[in-house]
């Protein structure tokens, strides 16, 4: 076992789990959005960020970062909560979060870290950007405005479906999930319909068809259910 | 703080919104009274006032800054209120009139009124349509934020009273919750 230190408590790992894995089974809570029980880490949204203080209060997300031996973690001073804050306010100036028309609403992690971490307003300009819906779908509905890039669907797609529909087109603020290399969604050759998808969603991006305003409701963890199931190679 | 009977000088103005939030201010009901007795209300839609006044402590303000009046308006509040309240998600975020953002303006005016003459192009009766409805706060400096469409009663309650005790004028966790 690695021992380590989070907030000031003796935590223990096990070789192999994450700074997030060690400080959850210890009760720590620490914000994440693009991570998700069952798929792999990526550590792209950044909102996970913990300071090392032993690394010269290095910041590293923590759903990526293997515990260490000796490693003295901090998850939530006053710098940590200003950069999280930062990185919710440039989520929600991206794209067009209208939460009270959103088929999340209530139900959408995006708005409930916005509760967590104590953002009332959005210091940065919003971009307003112009995104096709695509209600191709027979069974669901995909509207980038509420895109916040994650890459769960696109995890989830590939890695425990396997059928690797979803995938990441463009760069920068300007990328979008997209099916098959672009085109609609229900023209998809590869989509096996499964909506494995729409349940690691986060937010309201990725949707069941027929569904009104705060009416989806999500089981996310649905993915780490399939994949305890699966036998270990 | 004080004018007329050391009173707070409150004024409500109602933007590019649906008059939802001042709905949700009318919920407070029998609180009402109560606000009735510490507050006077200087400027609103339900006063009968045509400019709005001078030396106002507190604004609520409901909607997007969505036309040429809208803009000159919270420019005239701002200026004229010790402290500006974005209510809404309107107003905290662009919300629903934001919602033709992504569209060019002329294009949202033709859709809606057509091919012959069209309101709102060009000043006129009908105040100049902007080519974006923008949250408050990136019109002018903003002190408060109350999150909802609309906002509910009890946690435009709990804002009032933070306002009016002097405390600082943030809500926390639910009270931060949009839509």
């Amino acid at each position: 076992m690695i021992t380590l230190e989070i907030d000031g408590r003796t935590v223990q790992a096990r070789p192999g789990q994450t700074i997030l894995e060690a400080a959850r089974a210890a009760g720590i809570r620490i914000p994440t959005l693009c991570y998700l029980e069952g798929l792999s880490p990526r550590g792209s949204c950044r909102l996970c960020l913990v300071e090392v203080a032993n690394w010269n209060g290095k910041l590293v997300p923590a759903c990526a970062t293997p515990a260490e031996e000796g490693m003295r973690v901090v998850t939530g001073s006053q710098r940590l909560k200003e950069l999280r804050r930062m990185v919710l306010e440039l989520l929600f100036a991206e794209r067009n979060h209208i939460c009270s028309i959103c088929v999340s609403n209530g139900h959408c992690e995006l708005q409930d870290l916005a509760c967590e971490l104590g953002m009332d307003a959005v210091r940065f300009p919003y971009r307003f950007p112009g995104l096709s819906l695509d209600a191709s779908h027979e069974k669901f509905v995909y509207d980038p405005n509420r895109c916040v890039l994650c890459g769960r669907c696109v995890r989830a797609c590939s890695e425990v479906e396997g059928a690797m529909t979803w995938g990441f087109a463009g760069r920068g603020v300007n990328t979008l999930v997209e099916p098959d290399l672009g085109g609609p969604w229900g023209e998809s050759e590869t989509c096996t319909g499964c909506g494995k998808c729409v349940q690691a969603c986060p937010v309201g991006a990725l949707a069941e068809r027929g569904v009104a305003t705060a009416e989806q409701e999500k089981r996310p963890q649905v993915l780490a259910e399939v994949t305890e199931r699966r036998p270990r190679v | 703080m004080s004018e007329a009977k050391g009173k707070v000088r409150v004024a409500t103005v109602w933007l590019s919104g649906c008059s939802g939030c001042h709905m949700s201010l009318l919920d407070l009901d029998e609180r009402l009274l109560e606000l009735a007795r510490k507050v006077e209300l200087v400027y609103s839609p339900v006063v009968d006032i045509k400019g709005f006044p001078d030396g106002v402590d507190v604004t609520f303000v409901e909607g997007a800054v969505g036309n040429a009046e809208h803009l000159h308006l919270i420019q005239e509040i701002r200026k004229k209120s010790r402290l500006v309240v974005a209510l809404g998600d309107c107003a905290v975020t662009g919300n629903v009139p934001s919602m033709r953002n992504p569209i060019p303006r002329e294009e949202v005016l033709h859709e809606v009124y057509g091919e012959g003459e069209v309101p709102g192009l060009e000043e006129g009766e009908v105040p100049k349509l902007l080519p974006r409805a923008l949250p408050l706060s990136m019109v002018v400096p903003v002190d408060g934020f109350l999150h909802g469409c609309p906002p509910p009663a009890e946690r435009i309650w709990r804002f009032i009273q933070r306002l009016l005790s002097g405390e600082a004028l943030t809500l926390s966790g639910e009270d931060l919750r949009f839509g």
